[in-house]
């Protein structure tokens, strides 16, 4: 059986191209970054490449980016860094409630250690209204988190707008934008960010690589203590081949950006077409115009997640929903939650398809005929 | 006839041994096996942890050691609605309900099966010891080989449709055999204690679990003549013929639970193991379930289990106008509780069973024993 991968914003597969240079690395590059010998430069020589890409994909300077294990260390590091750091001037830090766990959990965290959160909701089409983060802003607010791009819908968050509400403010805005980068311009300034997190793995890098920009001046405190690596803000010996992959995937994602925008918009017009056609009901869950063009959220009335998942898989199509709880069975989406309540059907019977490198369009349009007729079956 | 490959079979997997043994077998078997784990009671911690964690942990391992695909389906719901709210119910009534016998009828052979055959199935399989067999087009249950573990006393709520989609891989082997099949195979629950109790109270205390739910009310303990003998901690904490806990010290025998008023809040007590009080020599039986062809008006005699992993006992089924039966015993019984099933067998076969509302003796109810 043909498998197909709609699940690219869990995951994605690695271009060939990163191999090749990930592979060379770890042939060639054995040297410890911090030697002062022939070894050790070769390898730092080959990070500091990595760092001023990254840096100049993003608008910062080579000094703000901090190579982390990946998006979940950057995002603890950004909100528990700064919390800690930053309590004399205050302890109240705002976030949304449709953050990923690697915020949300991180501020639940806080809470238990002294800070107040306020965790604001989303509209109907997933969106964060400004003006409630204006009315939630306090003298001892120390921190903004919102991320950029949903995850589970693709709705972009206004991320600049809040940059600017909140300038002349002492809190520092972080933006979790791992699941932006690839198909969005992100430039640190015109977002007004202090802090912003990527991940090597969504864009067809490596696991195991993220990124934290730190905005100079941005006072944080590290969340482990060891060498000078990362200044100091991210102690231990570089994951070198990682970064190095993350760097070349970096350069792919940028030159092919555009092209793959369109590419990703036709398979989901595509794929929404021959749902259309085969006459099955859905919703699509978040705003329409305003969501990033490789993921679609869709609610099919009259089915649950799990028999949709199940036999999805086992008709050999990947796709996900929510976030699995640790005994496996599929819990209510917080961000489904967040824009439609608890008692909405639509929290148990939506799935999110994401496209990207592993797909094509002869893909898409198996992929959808096999929904439709799964839908078709359950919903009889 | 379609192929071993074809066919395919949904396992429900605990994360046990014995349903880790049930999909081993039948993947050697040549099936299209797959692993689906049900969560069906929510006891997630602070830390977002809960015992369900690492029995589905488990399932993922020994599947992955299988080379089978593993899933998770959330009854919750189901479970709440249909098993544990009649659970409360029954100890509301003062009488001690049998969930697993519920559990089986309504989530893992009725809202478990659904699921599986909406995936396709043709089968869904677990590691109940008991067996299916296919006479003519009809389908039998029979019990499991291994006496000891025999489980239809649970099952006898299946009609002869749901057995027709069932298959119970163990049902002709031995405990022993179950662990050393995991063993020889390395699989990774060969060596994981056997779940004891009621699943969803798991390891802990029944007393308390149970307090959390109703509101207990003590009351008096009195022997049957009403002579006070102590304080009850609330009748929905005993069950008949129960010994411990009654903390009735003294000279003589040991105290035994011999009934309840539920009105009055009474708990009765009388000493001796064998005391008159505890001995009934017949019952009413409601929710009852043939598996097979209902019985004609006519008694019958066969074989009566009351509680799981009793040995049987002769019986005589008179089947009533109302659709319930009285059960008369060969010899007295003792501690026949409300509440329990009673399952009905023909040699190997299990015929069915029902829900024990009424004990008799001397053809009039025990009123006493609630």
């Amino acid at each position: 059986m043909k498998q197909i991968y709609l699940d690219h914003a869990a995951t994605t597969p690695m271009d060939p191209a990163v191999i090749d240079e990930m592979t060379d690395s770890l042939k060639n590059l054995y040297g410890n970054p911090s030697s002062i010998h022939s070894f050790g430069r070769k390898a730092r020589q080959a990070l500091d490449k990595v760092r001023r890409t990254t840096a100049k994909v993003i608008g910062a300077d080579e000094k703000e980016v901090t190579f982390t294990s990946g998006g979940t260390e950057a995002n603890n590091l950004a909100l528990i860094g700064t919390a800690f750091r930053n309590k004399s001037k205050g302890n109240h830090i705002i976030t949304t409630k449709i953050e990923h766990h690697a915020v949300l959990h991180a501020a639940e965290y806080l809470e238990k250690n002294g800070f107040r959160v306020t965790y604001l909701d989303v509209d109907k089409d997933g969106m964060l209204d400004v003006e409630k983060l204006k009315a939630s802003l306090t003298q001892e607010t120390i921190l903004v988190s919102v991320m950029m791009v949903n995850n589970e819908t693709g709705v972009f968050q206004p991320i600049s707008e809040i940059g600017q509400l909140i300038k002349d403010h002492q809190a520092y805005f972080h933006t979790d934008a791992v699941q932006a980068l690839g198909l969005t311009n992100i430039h640190v300034d015109n977002l007004s960010v202090d802090l912003l997190t990527v991940s090597s793995h969504k864009i067809n890098g490596p696991k195991g690589l993220g990124v934290l920009y730190v905005k100079k001046g941005t006072k944080l405190d590290s969340r482990q203590h060891g060498g000078e690596q990362e200044r100091k803000r991210r102690p231990g010996t570089e994951n070198v081949a990682g970064i190095i992959g993350f760097g070349k995937a970096l350069e792919i994602a940028e030159e092919k950006k555009q092209v793959r925008k369109e590419t990703y918009l036709s398979f989901k017009e595509l794929f929404l077409k021959i749902l259309d056609k085969n006459e099955i009901s859905y919703y699509i869950n978040g705003s329409k115009n305003n969501t990033i063009e490789h993921i679609i959220n869709l609610s099919f009335p009259g089915t649950n997640v799990e028999s949709l998942l199940t036999n999805f898989d086992l008709e050999g199509i990947a796709a996900s929903s929510g976030s699995a709880c640790s005994a496996g069975s599929v819990e209510p989406s917080h961000v489904l939650v967040s824009m439609y309540g608890s008692e909405n059907s639509r929290i148990i019977n939506s799935i999110r398809f994401s496209f990207g490198l592993a797909n094509d369009l002869s893909q898409v349009e198996l992929a959808a005929n096999k929904i439709a007729k799964i839908v078709k079956r359950l919903t009889k | 006839m379609k192929n071993k490959e074809d066919i395919r079979v949904v396992v429900g997997m605990s994360g046990g041994v014995d349903s880790s043994v049930t999909a081993l077998l039948l993947k050697e078997q040549g099936y299209d096996v797959i692993g689906i784990f049900m969560k069906n009671w929510d006891d997630t911690d602070e830390s977002g942890m809960c015992t369900a964690t690492e029995d589905f942990d488990d399932v993922v391992r020994v599947c992955n050691q299988l080379d089978i695909p593993y899933y998770a389906v959330n009854f919750e719901k189901q479970y709440w609605d249909k098993v544990f709210t009649y659970f409360l119910d029954e100890y509301k009534k003062g009488r001690t309900p049998n969930p697993d016998v519920m559990c089986n009828k309504e989530i893992k052979f009725k809202a478990f099966l659904d699921h599986a055959l909406a995936l396709g199935a043709d089968y869904v399989a677990t590691g109940h010891y008991a067996q299916v067999e296919k006479v003519g087009d009809s389908y039998r249950m029979l019990r499991g080989v291994d006496e000891n573990k025999d489980q239809t006393y649970f099952l006898n709520q299946l009609s002869d449709e749901v057995l027709s989609k069932v298959m119970f891989p163990l049902g002709h082997l031995p405990k022993k055999e179950v662990r050393k099949i995991a063993t020889e195979h390395d699989l990774a629950t060969a060596n994981k204690k056997d779940s004891t109790g009621i699943c969803f109270i798991g390891e802990r205390n029944f007393k308390d679990f149970l307090s959390e739910y109703l509101p207990a009310q003590p009351g008096n303990m009195t022997t049957l003549n009403g002579e006070i003998k102590g304080k009850h901690d609330g009748l929905m904490y005993y069950t008949l013929g129960q010994r411990q806990g009654l903390g009735i010290g003294g000279a003589g025998e040991p105290w035994f639970v011999v009934g309840k008023n539920v009105e009055e809040n009474v708990l009765y007590v009388e000493q001796g193991y064998h005391h008159d009080a505890l001995y009934a020599d017949g019952l009413i039986a409601s929710q009852l379930n043939w598996i097979n062809e209902e019985p004609d008006n006519k008694p019958f005699s066969c074989t009566a289990k009351f509680r799981y992993r009793q040995k049987d006992s002769g019986v005589t089924v008179h089947p009533l106008e109302d659709g319930r039966v009285k059960v008369t015993f060969d010899q007295p019984e003792r501690a026949i509780t409300p509440g329990q099933a009673v399952v009905f067998y023909q040699d190997e076969v299990c015929l069915g069973g029902g829900t024990i509302d009424i004990i008799l003796k001397d053809e009039k109810q025990l009123d006493y024993v609630g």
